[in-house]
């Protein structure tokens, strides 16, 4: 099946299309929606601008649509973007990485429902420590780009997720329940490299900034 | 030994159909295994003390086609619960006849009575993913108040139906449904 993967940058979209062609399917084109809200509730904003690049290094074709991140109109955004996906690449269905929000996944399932086309969510109500040592089992190399909240801070940011990150997060989740697999929203990845890419990508140069907190922080990242 | 039937015309949606009630199923150190239903043979029915039908997804009416590949069912005298599409197949080998709803996402569920689990005259937030239900014959008994039924039972058999996901909220359904 000809399929289109809804892709943010991080570990779920990147790990859920691998996913879709280890199953035989045929992975056409990806599909980013660019919010400029960054409290949208359907789409991570961080680092979505360097989804240009995993799409270069991975060589399959973009389509790459720009929101206000209004809260329907968002939604009318992502419409349209399948159906130019459907248009230029002859998709039959769309991939997902959602692992738990009912609120994305029911919302990607009316769309592609009303467009008459499969809707795929691989990681649907995946154990998170299992997911996490799925990447490393595949060789995803992935690393935090943002954190948003206690205990979190700027020493986690631009950590790989490698086998002590999950001894570490799993420390944290014990004694603060926070999600090992940032499904809360407690952190962001960026994937740089994993089965999809022909090459992997590297860190250049970096900058973080803290936004309003201590236990908020963003990493600027340049790609080569 | 449970057998959980898969449902699914795409292999790619045995992770979102299947596994997550494999891991409800493991998480309860069930024994189990996975068989989809064109792979289905009497040795498997023989070797069995319960079943679950999976649902799939919105899309996929496949099932439907086949739906006397199920015929089995009608004579089976062990515990079966039918997830979403399940429940549809459950229904239409009993004369029920398929009818038109879609319902994506979360959807609030009144209970008549006790049912797997979930208790007489409360509210239950649930998760719904169908463009189908089937209006079951008078050998089903109803469980709650919704018109388009969500949750029945054969009167005289151990049969069970659940329009909604239990993987997704209520794992507690499965839970029920393995320990009875």
């Amino acid at each position: 099946m000809k399929l289109g993967c809804l892709v943010s940058g991080g570990k779920d979209s990147w790990y859920a299309s691998y996913l879709a062609k280890q199953s035989g399917n045929e992975i056409v084109c990806l599909i980013t929606i660019d919010s400029e809200n960054p409290e949208s509730y359907m789409f991570h904003t961080p680092s979505i601008d360097k989804v240009a690049k995993q799409a270069e290094v991975s060589g399959i074709p973009l389509v790459i649509v720009k929101t206000k991140g209004e809260k329907e109109k968002e939604l009318k955004d992502l419409e349209g973007a399948i159906k130019k996906a459907i248009k230029d690449y002859g998709i039959e269905g769309v991939v997902t990485g959602a692992v738990g929000s009912v609120y994305q996944a029911s919302r990607v399932q009316k769309i592609t429902n009303k467009l008459g086309i499969e809707c795929f969510n691989p990681l649907w109500q995946k154990n998170q420590e299992e997911l996490l040592k799925e990447l490393l089992r595949n060789k995803f190399k992935v690393v935090l780009v943002g954190v948003f909240g206690y205990p979190l801070d700027d020493k986690w940011v631009g950590r790989e997720i490698d086998k002590n990150f999950l001894k570490d997060i799993k420390l944290l989740n014990e004694k603060y329940k926070i999600s090992v697999a940032g499904e809360g929203g407690e952190f962001e990845t960026f994937v740089l490299d994993c089965p999809m890419f022909k090459r992997g990508l590297k860190i250049a140069d970096k900058k973080i900034d803290r936004l309003d907190n201590d236990y908020s922080y963003k990493m600027e990242i340049v790609l080569k | 030994m449970i057998l959980v039937i898969n449902i699914c015309k795409e292999e790619l949606h045995y992770f979102e159909f299947v596994q997550p009630i494999e891991n409800v199923l493991i998480e309860g150190k069930e024994r189990y295994f996975v068989k989809h239903y064109k792979e289905l043979s009497k040795k498997d029915l023989e070797k069995i003390d319960k079943v679950i039908i999976c649902g799939t997804s919105l899309q996929d009416n496949q099932f439907i086609e086949d739906v006397d590949k199920f015929s089995w069912i009608k004579n089976f005298d062990k515990p079966i619960l039918g997830i979403c599409g399940g429940m549809q197949i459950i229904g239409l080998l009993f004369g029920g006849k398929l009818k038109r709803k879609t319902e994506i996402g979360y959807e609030f569920e009144n209970m008549k009575k006790e049912f797997l689990g979930l208790k007489k005259d409360e509210r239950y937030e649930l998760y719904h993913l169908h463009n189908n239900y089937v209006e079951f014959c008078k050998d089903f008994e109803n469980f709650t108040t919704n018109k388009v039924r969500q949750a029945v039972k054969h009167k005289e058999k151990e049969i069970y139906g659940v329009l909604f996901h239990p993987e997704v909220r209520s794992c507690e359904i499965i839970s029920e449904f393995i320990k009875k």
